[in-house]
């Protein structure tokens, strides 16, 4: 693997990204501020009023970052997930490139820079919208984005092992289904986990996404502490190079047979 | 160092391909010359795109010995495929992208400058005769056209061989014949070619040398005109029947030709004299539907070889 030449196929996808970005954009504008507008606003009216929310902070600013972190979770995982599969069995690009001087680590780290570079471009979006509906607290916010690219490669690494591995595009829902949807909705993203029975707390504790989310919140609201910050920067750290390492060997297996 | 000892461009000895139990390759030797069109002629799943893709670098050999320009597929791969050029069997085109797009992003790859790209797109895109759908995407182009745009990607880091798998396969007989034209004038400029086809129209227009494989073996080894002489006659007569020829007529032919091969609904008569062959039929009261004679082909040798007919009848 090389920079220089993971940059080559780098390349590619940011050639394949100019026919649709204009999509991709609006769908990265319209998300944050639906989600913002129904439950900061919205249901947040209720909560607020109910004075139930943790530390007594205004829910728009409690969910801001839990949604963001989620959102850097969907788009690194969707973005490793059809591309990836299509890259093998339909658009074939990937062969394409292996018949030239790039490699298999070139391909998967290429390929993860782009998809590092979607959620990096979704999460400034995000992160403007949030500031725009006043949800941040601290100037810290500015360290959600880099929080926000490594959560993405946390879910996109693993994300990408796996779709090298499958055959039709059917094998991402279950995926979907079991692993995203309930973290999405229970790893602290709309309320705390202590919330949680004890049990699926814990459960909640493994997961990613709940890492990705106290990191997030911790910076957009100034309540950061050094000892949590690298705990999950580490864990979050463990799922990336283990998922983009776990990559180069399924992509080798799967394209050099 | 005289021509033939030259070293060469590919070198294989006892070279095996393995899936799991399924032998795809079964130890082939061959040598490709600097400057050679070499073919590889064989039915489906003879091995052919196998060995391809190792020499391709793509595919790690499961045993044997394989040299690309001198060097190791296995170790060097990045280093020697930025030294081919490969067509494989079945496209890579980006269908969204266009033309020269696609051409492009393929050079990128090689790590060439936009500027230096550019003018080569445009000389390959004339070379494969796209230059009028240049600026069109790839999706709605003909089978022929997207083939030649896969040369001439192919060509973008102008390599010293070029590996072709099946050029010209589900082609129409003029978009086949715009493909030939084209390797034809890459010949002629001194490029060194390896292809793969199951036609052997295709293996007698373009190689110089070719191997004949059935069930991952090597069965010859020849120029097409030595394989013809090797291995047939200059000659068949082709005797036509409606249905399935008598099978009394193998012995009623007797005499007239040195070998005959019953087909389904056909017999071949090999022999170096094909009207005296044919004349003699009559003389013998025989009544096939129609009576053809032709020159020998490859795939007179390759039935000769292995019994089977090239392409599925
Ligand atoms: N990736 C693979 N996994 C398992 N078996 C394979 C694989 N690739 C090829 N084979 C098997 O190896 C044998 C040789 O296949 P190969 O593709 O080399 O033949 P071919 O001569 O190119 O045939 P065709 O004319 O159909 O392209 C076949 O039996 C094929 O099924
Ligand atoms: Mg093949």
């Amino acid at each position: 693997m090389s920079y220089a030449l993971a940059l080559r196929s780098y390349e590619f996808w940011l050639a394949f990204y100019k026919r649709t970005w204009r999509g991709s954009l609006a769908t990265s504008i319209v998300n944050p501020v639906f989600y913002l507008g129904a439950l900061g606003v919205g249901l947040g009216t209720l909560v607020n009023r109910a004075g139930t929310t943790p530390g007594g902070v205004d829910y728009l600013a409690f969910v801001a970052p839990g949604v963001l972190a989620a959102t850097a979770m969907q788009v690194g995982t969707t973005e490793a997930s059809w591309p990836v599969l299509g890259s093998i069995r339909w658009t074939r690009v990937y062969y394409a490139m292996l018949a030239t001087p790039l490699g298999i680590g070139d391909i998967v780290v290429g390929h993860q820079l782009w998809m590092a570079t979607r959620v990096a471009t979704s999460s400034a979006v995000y992160l403007a919208v949030i500031a725009a509906f006043g949800g941040i607290q601290s100037p810290l916010a500015v360290l959600a984005l880099p929080a926000c690219v490594l959560i993405g490669v946390a879910f996109a690494g693993p994300m990408a092992a796996y779709a090298a591995t499958r055959e039709r595009d059917g094998a991402f829902v279950p995926v979907m289904r079991f692993g995203i949807v309930p973290m999405f909705l229970f790893s602290g993203t709309f309320f705390p986990i202590s919330r949680l029975p004890v049990v699926l707390e814990w459960v909640a504790r493994a997961t990613p996404l709940w890492h990705g989310v106290d990191l997030c919140r911790g910076l957009t609201l100034g309540t950061i502490t050094w000892s949590s910050a690298v705990v999950h920067v580490a864990y979050l750290l463990v799922w990336a190079v283990g998922g983009v390492a776990l990559a180069f060997s399924t992509y080798r297996r799967r394209l050099l047979k | 160092m005289g021509e033939s000892q030259q070293l060469p461009l590919v070198r294989a000895r006892g070279l095996e391909k393995r899936f799991d139990d399924l032998v795809a390759v079964d130890g082939i030797d061959f040598d490709v010359q600097k400057g050679e069109a070499f073919g590889f002629l064989g039915p489906n799943g003879a091995g052919k795109s196998s060995t391809m893709r190792m020499i391709g670098c793509v595919s790690p050999p499961s045993g044997g010995e394989l040299r690309v320009l001198g060097l190791d597929p296995v170790k060097d791969g990045a280093q020697i495929r930025a030294r081919l050029g490969v067509v494989p069997q079945d496209d890579t085109l980006d269908f969204e992208l266009t033309v020269r797009e696609n051409v492009i992003i393929y050079g990128r790859y090689f790590g060439m400058s936009r500027k230096e790209l550019r003018a080569r797109a445009d000389r390959l895109i004339e070379f494969v005769q796209l230059e009028d759908r240049a600026d069109s995407r790839v999706e709605p182009l003909s089978g022929g056209m997207k083939r030649r745009l896969t040369i001439a990607r192919s060509l973008i880091n102008d390599p010293e061989v070029l590996l072709l798998d099946e050029p010209t396969t589900g082609l129409d007989p003029q978009a086949r014949h715009v493909v030939w034209d084209r390797l034809h004038s890459l010949k002629h400029a001194g490029a060194t070619l390896l292809l793969t086809t199951h036609y052997m129209d295709e293996a007698e227009q373009l190689c110089d040398r070719l191997v004949v494989m059935d069930k991952g073996k090597i069965a010859a080894e020849g120029s097409p005109v030595e394989l013809i002489r090797q291995y047939s006659t200059r000659e068949v007569v082709e005797l036509r029947f409606p249905t399935e020829p008598p099978a009394e007529i193998a012995t009623s032919v007797d005499g007239l030709a040195r070998r005959v091969e019953m087909l389904s609904n056909r017999v071949l008569l090999y022999t170096d004299d094909g009207d005296r062959t044919a004349d003699g039929i009559h003389g013998r009261g025989l009544a096939p539907q129609s009576v053809l004679v032709r020159r020998s082909t490859l795939e007179d040798v390759f039935l000769h070889l292995t019994g089977r007919t090239l392409v599925d009848e």
